[in-house]
């Protein structure tokens, strides 16, 4: 039994980083297609039937290039901060439930690598831990845009840490646990969170944006501001790293977010399973469709957002929820 | 022959679309009423709408440019040609010179020898592509409206050197015998119909 556990561990540690290392990429190529659409452009085109496979050029180019350490950065940190980022990203990525438990060969599978009791505190956990990507990485560069950068994603980062902790806090009040499973199940005998928790549901999605520095809050990186900040003085795969593991990060909250408010994949049949990989890739549309849409805020305006306006509802709706707990 | 008449029509009034912009508040009251506006107009949604409407339209503005390329206009001003006579498929060019000497950048050379019948004739002419600015001096000044401009605007090269010759941009026979060539209507050409309002001017004058 437990060499079977461990095969079976292994086996789906494997699956998660495969299949999420080339959905980064296939997320890039969608990303550039929708800005395009939206934008009334055609996106990428040239590289195989409609650009599809772009993806594997870029990654044929950020692999074969130089692997350039700049004069007067910090080597070693220089060097393991892009491993940071992506490592936490997919290391979160164990305690989210994929798909619902099913069968095969006569063999049961829970798409989950650890129903571990404190599941969602886990990820938010290490995905705070992956502020030290662009914290390190910005620091080492001996670059004043990068420097910038790492000031400005250590602020972001720790202040919707504390948006996400607080607005997560309600739910986990109402379902009495941490573990995403319970969650699910929670939801299959009272209905979504989402309908009890507006609020929370409201804030744990903005401040997903903060998480992964996406655009209303892309200030972290910003292109036009800061040349693409942490990232400027990286290249080939470590760049590579910087985007694969932001890109992992959008789809495994992409996963999170409907399976803390909007009924995960439901009873665990085919279709709540199909369910929850639409509900997902809303979600994952809507980090690009905001990306079109919507310009960047400054970092006093995020600052302001979180602290005095989006902390004080987290904490008001904490206080009226634990309110009618006791009343109920 | 390309025409005129869609770049002539500037007259886009109707396609103009104003841009509503509010006054800026100065009282209290005012910005007051600024704000509340901006809080329940819920204009982030407004921009979400917008971009997702284009999205399925899917009214693409893209021209694939190497397969696809937009028109340009008669009085574009990319590299020279020589043209011919069309009543006797002569070469224009009388080897006067003016071109070389109004050329702001330098960039012309030319020389000119007498021929068997003592007529002068162009012996080199080259234009330095690279040093060109495509300001149109030399079509504009040209006395026998010899030296233009044509539509060729592909000139990507190796080197910053990169030279016609008077044989490269003169109309080829075969075209010239075909009646392709076609008339410049920019920089220094005649304008249509210049013969009727022409006056004319005793040979003694």
């Amino acid at each position: 039994m437990e060499t079977a556990y461990l095969i079976e561990t292994v086996i789906k540690i494997v699956v998660i980083l495969i299949v999420f290392s080339a959905l980064a990429g296939i997320g890039t190529y969608f990303e550039r297609k929708v800005l395009a659409f939206m934008q009334r452009r055609l996106g990428p085109m040239n590289v195989g039937p409609y650009g599809m496979l772009q993806f594997g050029a870029d990654a044929i180019k950020l692999f074969t290039k130089e692997d350039i350490i700049p004069t007067n950065v910090v080597g070693p940190i220089f060097k393991i901060a892009p491993v940071i980022t992506v490592a936490t990203a997919f290391i979160a990525a164990a305690a989210i439930p994929f798909l619902p438990s099913f069968t095969i060969f006569g063999y049961q599978v829970n798409p989950i690598v650890s129903d571990i009791n404190i599941g969602i505190l886990y990820i938010l956990g290490v995905m705070g831990v992956g502020l030290y990507g662009p914290l390190l990485g910005g620091m080492a560069s001996a670059n004043k845009f990068s420097l910038l950068s790492a000031a400005r994603s250590a602020a972001v980062f720790i202040s919707y840490e504390v948006v996400t902790g607080l607005s997560i806090l309600a739910p986990i009040m109402l379902v009495g646990s941490l573990s995403l499973i319970d969650f699910n199940n929670y939801q299959i005998e009272n209905g979504w969170i989402i309908f009890s928790q507006p609020v929370a549901f409201l804030l744990f999605w903005i401040a997903a944006f903060a998480e992964t520095g996406r655009t209303p809050f892309h200030l972290v990186a910003n292109d036009h501001e800061i040349i693409d900040g942490f990232g400027t003085e990286y290249s080939g795969m470590r760049w590579g790293l910087f985007y694969i593991g932001e890109y992992a990060n959008m789809f495994f909250l992409s996963f999170v977010i409907p399976l803390l408010f909007l009924g995960g994949f439901g009873d665990g049949s085919i279709l709540g399973a199909f369910a929850l990989l639409g509900k997902m890739a809303f979600f994952f549309f809507f980090f690009l469709w905001t990306r079109a849409a919507w310009p960047d805020v400054r970092p006093d305006q995020l600052m302001w957002l979180c602290w005095k306006v989006l902390m004080p509802i987290a904490v008001i709706n904490i206080i009226i929820t634990g309110v009618v707990m006791m009343e109920g | 022959m390309m025409k005129n008449e869609q770049f002539n029509d500037r007259d886009v009034s109707e396609d103009y679309f104003k841009v509503d912009i509010a006054e800026y508040p100065t009282t209290g009251w005012d910005k007051f009423k600024r704000v509340v506006d901006r809080t329940f107009k819920i204009e982030l949604f407004v921009g979400l709408w917008v971009v997702l409407r284009e999205m399925f339209r899917f009214n693409i503005h893209t021209v694939k440019y190497p397969e696809e390329k937009m028109p340009i206009g008669p009085r574009y001003r990319a590299i020279h040609e020589m043209k011919r006579l069309w009543e006797s498929d002569a070469e224009r060019c009388i080897g006067c010179g003016l071109c070389e000497k109004i050329c702001i950048s330098n960039c012309i050379r030319i020389d000119t020898k007498i021929d068997k019948n003592s007529r002068k004739e162009v012996s080199e002419y080259s234009i330095n592509l690279g040093r060109c600015i495509y300001c149109g001096y030399c079509a504009e000044v040209c006395p026998e409206l010899a030296i233009t401009h044509g539509g060729e605007y592909e000139n990507a090269s190796d080197q910053r050197e990169h030279f016609t010759t008077y044989e490269d941009m003169l109309t080829p026979l075969d075209k010239m015998r075909a009646a392709k060539q076609l008339e410049f209507e920019g920089f220094g050409a005649i304008t249509p119909h210049e013969d009727e309002r022409v006056k004319k001017t005793p040979l003694a004058y």
